[in-house]
């Protein structure tokens, strides 16, 4: 494992002057994903989003590498098609060069609008790495609702009000859709744990064939938290089973923290805004089907892991 | 490492080829083909230091070279120079305040510019 001096020598891929906003979750998750790549070149896609269009504003960009640009939906089309022609290029000699593809995508990108051409990517079995950065909503466009955003939460398509008090459906569970694919690498990873990010990303690129990385990425305006505190909200999404860190290797599942603790999802919503309402008088059953969902899905994750089924203690 | 220009992962890409600044006299045909862009990185001439409240001040006798800070900020602006904190790059930091917070020797301050003027050798760099 990289110390941080050495990995403070590998050159900076995502550069200053970008404009997202600031503290932006993406910006941190980029970094240190690309930082996992070392010295190797790099050609980065971007299905549209936050990223995408805050780092390409033309006449500038952002990116210290190869980066093409594209619609929406075709993220994964885009980027398995580039690197079908450099394998191409490189069967006919054409190029000397090694080099390594990533794409990002937000949730909008990922979990809805790109999933067919993300799916076929992984089925086809490119060489390529796909990171997904979860924010939980369409963050760019103005907060709307997604299938990745949390249930209860308040967004501009479901908002909080006197009858429906926010989100009523759960999340999608997309590193599981991805696992589903049998691909040789799919993980969940959050930035409070940098060692661990890193590890997964490195893994990610040294796999052959095609890697799945699903990455929480707060995003202070749509969560409405106190933008300092990103590192502590990811942190207590992974305390409080919210966001387990766990990968999948060639169809073998491992849980890469298990917290001794058992830690109230209340703990996770209370710093967000988008969870105010749900501390209103009337809305508690809102928090105990939440914390249900959770309980529940931990329960099965664990039982994929080879673990025994149990809560953490309380 | 923070500039585009003699990145070792650019080596031979877009030689020659300058993206021209929009404004009101740059007729479309100026405009690269497709949008292209051909400066890796170029975005560093772009200043997103004026978005700042807060301004991070390092605290140099109690900052032990842990490097969190640079792999917490997002936007690349905390600089390194030999394995080691060299300075904050004011032309981009937007002043989130992350980098403060995940300090573990508290060597990071966030002040409002009126506060404190630059340092001799921060106000070098700002240049």
């Amino acid at each position: 494992m990289a110390t941080l001096k050495q990995l403070s020598k590998v050159p900076e891929r995502l550069a200053g002057g970008h404009r997202l906003c600031a503290g932006c979750g993406h910006g941190i998750s980029t970094r240190m994903i690309l930082n996992a790549a070392e010295d190797d070149n790099v050609v980065v896609g971007c299905a549209t989003g936050c990223l995408e269009v805050a780092t390409t504003i033309y006449p500038y960009t952002a990116w210290n590498c190869s980066f093409i640009h594209n619609a929406f939906e075709n993220a994964g089309a885009t980027l398995s098609g580039v690197e079908a022609a450099y394998r191409s290029l490189k069967k006919q000699g054409k190029l000397k060069d090694d080099f390594k593809f990533v794409a990002f995508g937000g949730d909008g990108g990922t979990y809805d609008i790109g999933l067919q051409s993300l799916s076929g990517a992984m089925e086809r079995g490119h060489n390529m790495v796909y990171v997904c950065l979860d924010n939980g909503a369409y963050m760019n466009t103005g907060i709307q609702r997604s299938s990745a955003t949390p249930m209860g939460a308040d967004t501009t398509t479901s908002p909080a009000g006197k009858v429906v008090p926010g989100k009523q459906q759960p999340r999608k569970d997309l590193t599981a859709i991805m696992a589903a694919h049998n691909i040789p690498y799919a993980a969940q990873a959050s930035i409070s744990n940098w060692q661990d990010v890193h590890k997964k990303a490195k893994k990610a690129f040294d796999v052959e064939g095609p890697a799945f990385i699903n990455m929480l990425s707060p995003c202070p305006r749509g969560w409405r938290y106190n933008t300092p505190d990103i590192v502590e909200l990811c942190k207590i999404a992974v305390e409080t089973r919210f966001w387990p860190i766990y990968e999948v290797e060639d169809g073998k599942w491992i849980l890469n923290h298990k917290p001794k603790k058992y830690v109230p999802i209340e703990e996770f919503l209370k710093p967000q805004g988008r969870f105010r309402h749900l501390f209103t008088p009337g809305n508690e059953h809102m928090i105990k089907r939440i914390q249900k969902e959770i309980d529940d899905r931990w329960l099965a994750l664990l039982e994929r892991c080879g673990e025994p089924q149990e809560l953490p203690p309380r | 490492m923070t500039s585009g220009v003699g990145n070792p992962c650019n080596k031979n890409f877009g030689q020659g080829r300058r993206t021209k600044a929009i404004n009101s006299d740059l007729p479309w045909k100026e405009l690269t083909k497709a949008g292209n862009i051909y400066e890796p990185g170029n975005s560093n001439s772009y200043e997103t230091g004026d978005w700042r409240t807060l301004k991070p001040v390092w605290n140099e006798e109690r900052c032990i070279h842990c490097l969190i800070c640079w792999r917490y900020c997002p936007d690349a602006s905390i600089i390194v120079t030999n394995e080691k904190f060299d300075s904050f790059d004011y032309k981009h930091c937007k002043g989130c305040g992350i980098c403060a917070n995940v300090c573990p020797a508290h060597a990071i301050d966030m002040i409002t510019e009126e506060q404190q003027p630059l340092k001799k050798k921060e106000a070098k760099k700002d240049e």
